[in-house]
């Protein structure tokens, strides 16, 4: 096995353990302060500002078309706003224009709405290519074992590990992604829609897996969603974009105290109330921060 | 500074090995660590991770992995490093992670198996496509209503009009070359003035069309197969079908069509294109004006040459926007055969058009219109 070790690029690991810092402390991971983002003559957002707090679920919420995932994309650097400044981890994400320059991609994992997986490789090769990429010098069998149990703890039988993605369902593909968004234990985490298309059961196993893993991990959540029970039942707050700004920010019982129409009706629809009440029949211990020591179980 | 993680032996009062784990264990600390731990083979009774600051499930993972193997039992673990190691413990991390994969010897058989049967399914599948198309035709026939012009147009428009400048400059220069290189050898026997048969009967007769062809084949041949593969992966051809409309009728006989009514247009164009060549560097090297080049042209060039090589094109035309459309309706599964179909496309195109070619050459011959 040692002769591995000479086969280590040990100027690249290097080059990526200097520029990584420890995990973030300030309370505040991402902030994000008067962003505009236009596609031609459509703003989509203007003077939007948002800060997330480190160690929460926060859901995000608009209709559609309000540029949730435009803001998500902002975010993560995929696009950049023409006004405004992001930071994220404590760095300038709209400073570094180049993708070379943002070193904390490997602090984030990010799982899109379609999984958007890489359809060549099988399910656990998936999740080793950020770890081959990141991290050069751990050996294969390591890499093998950290993608197989990444695997299992997305909720994926162990076997699905060999399997390609088109021979997945959508919800397993989500698993999937959400493995391989988990596998550099980010500190991040950015949920496009994870429960959209998902039964109600495979739905609300998936809200638990995020709860269990945020509480285990200690990962800061940024969800996006439209599903109303996944925001009562994991979110500890809610950001609401619209009329290109986020209009709110707070748990859903302040929200629904605003008398802002759109969130009146989103919230106080049907679906809505339904899911309130819901909430309001389950008693939910395990779903308390500080009673984390039930998740890992 | 990168920090790694390390660890020490010790002994504890009952003569036990105890591995003390040090520095943070985690994905970014453990790469060399995890060499050593592996290398390692004593027994070990206890592992002591006290003296760790910072656990993510990777260190979980390899601090589980070594309780397992030596069966030891855990000390100084945090809250914190016993959740995440219950949650990793759920995998048993065996196995590998690549897709299922035969010895070689197996695979072999097994590839040359695949090989026969995808023969036969293939000419199956390419029989069933032929009668898809034919059925489309047939009922655009009958209801000419269907038919989608407006497809058809843009079609031609990318197949012809912007196909236009890169055809035209290749076939002058490949013009310029046959007539330069003709004249060479012809020069040895004082016989310069056939250089203007020579260019403008094999640029009618052959180049003209099967370069056109061959350009065509790379540009629109691989643009239908690349095209309705993506669409069948985005699954937007299933979403046609559901719609009622027919993919055949709105993809592949749009493409059919602007492909056989532009390949003689533009097969017409490349072959003047040529002769032009022709003339330009035959009024340089051999001194014969380009004028009179161009009038010779008309002169030794039968009319039957220009029917040989117009009738040819629409043929390779319909050859080439077949196997683009097939190909591109055959995409399954992942982006990769999206690449491996357009490059079969082209493939069999250009083979096909060539193979064609050589049988209109002995044809037209043997009709007289050598």
């Amino acid at each position: 096995m040692s002769d591995d070790l000479d086969d280590i690029r040990e100027d690249v690991a290097d080059a990526a353990h200097n520029r990584m810092p420890g995990p973030y402390k300030g309370e505040f991971p991402i902030v994000v302060e008067g962003v505009r983002n236009a596609f031609g003559d459509s703003v989509i957002h203007d003077n939007l500002s948002l800060k997330v707090r480190r160690g929460e679920i926060i859901g995000v919420v608009g209709g559609s078309g309000t540029g949730k995932s435009v803001l998500m994309r902002s975010i993560i650097g995929l696009q950049v706003p023409t006004e405004g400044r992001i930071e994220v981890l404590g760095e300038d994400i709209t400073a570094a224009r180049d993708d070379a320059d943002i070193d904390i991609r490997s602090r984030w994992g990010v799982l899109f709405q379609g999984g958007a997986l890489f359809s060549t490789l099988t399910v656990a090769e998936n999740v080793e290519v950020p770890l081959r990429e990141f991290y050069p010098e751990i050996s294969d069998e390591l890499r093998r074992e950290i993608a197989r149990f990444k695997v299992v703890l997305s909720g994926l039988p162990e076997d699905a590990a060999n399997k390609y993605p088109a021979e997945l369902s959508g919800g397993m593909k989500k698993r999937a992604g959400l493995a391989r968004a988990l596998a550099l234990d980010p500190e991040l985490l950015f949920l496009d829609e994870p429960t959209a298309g998902l039964d109600p059961i495979g739905a609300a196993a998936f809200d638990a897996l995020t709860r269990e893993l945020q509480d285990t991990l200690g990962l800061t959540v940024f969800l996006i969603t439209h599903d109303l029970d996944t925001l009562h039942e994991i979110c500890d707050r809610v950001a609401v974009i619209a009329d290109r700004q986020v209009i709110a920010v707070d748990t859903i019982d302040n929200l629904l105290k605003l008398d802002h129409p759109w969130i009146q009706e989103y919230f106080n629809g049907p679906r809505g109330r339904a899911a309130h009440a819901a909430q309001e029949r389950i008693v939910r211990p395990d779903k308390k921060m500080d009673n984390p020591g039930k998740a890992g179980d | 500074m990168r920090v790694w993680a390390d660890f020490t032996l010790e002994q504890d009062d009952a003569g036990r090995t105890v591995l003390a784990l040090t520095g943070p264990l985690t994905v970014s600390s453990i790469g060399v660590v995890d060499h050593a731990l592996r290398d390692h083979a004593g027994e070990i009774a206890q592992v002591d991770i006290s003296a760790v600051p910072e656990i993510d499930t990777v260190g979980a993972w390899t601090v589980w992995r070594l309780l397992r193997e030596h069966d030891a039992e855990l000390t100084g673990a945090s809250d914190q490093a016993e959740r995440l190691i219950a949650a990793v413990s759920k995998s048993s991390g065996d196995g590998h992670t690549a897709g299922p994969r035969l010895p070689p010897v197996t695979r072999t058989f097994q590839g040359v198996g695949h090989q026969v049967s995808s023969w036969g399914q293939g000419t199956l599948d390419i029989t069933s496509f032929l009668g898809a198309v034919l059925v489309a035709w047939w009922g655009i026939l009958r209801s000419p209503a269907r038919m989608r012009w407006l497809a058809v147009v843009r079609q031609a428009e990318l197949v012809g009009i912007s196909a236009l400048g890169i055809i035209g400059l290749m076939s002058f220069l490949v013009g310029i070359v046959i007539a330069q290189q003709g004249a060479v050898q012809l020069e040895q026997f004082g016989a310069e003035m056939l250089t203007v048969n020579l260019t403008g009967r094999i640029a009618l007769r052959e180049l003209g069309v099967l370069m056109t062809a061959i350009m065509v084949a790379g540009r629109s041949g691989s643009s239908f197969a690349a095209q309705i593969g993506t669409m069948k992966l985005t699954e937007e051809i299933d979403a046609m079908r559901t719609i009622g409309v027919s993919p055949v009728e709105a993809l592949v006989i749009p493409r059919i069509l602007a492909a056989v009514v532009m390949m003689p247009l533009l097969g017409f164009y490349a072959a003047m294109a040529a002769i032009v060549g022709g003339a330009f560097i035959s009024s340089f090297t051999l001194g014969i004006p380009f004028m009179t080049f161009i009038l010779r042209v008309q002169e030794v060039v039968p009319i039957h040459d220009v029917w040989v090589g117009l009738v040819k094109a629409p043929f390779f035309g319909l050859i080439i926007a077949m196997a683009g459309c097939y190909q591109g309706m055959q995409v399954k599964a992942n982006a990769e055969e999206v690449g491996l179909r357009t490059t079969m496309a082209v493939v069999q195109a250009i083979f096909m058009v060539i193979v064609l070619d050589a049988f209109f050459a002995v044809f037209f011959t043997e009709v007289g219109w050598g």
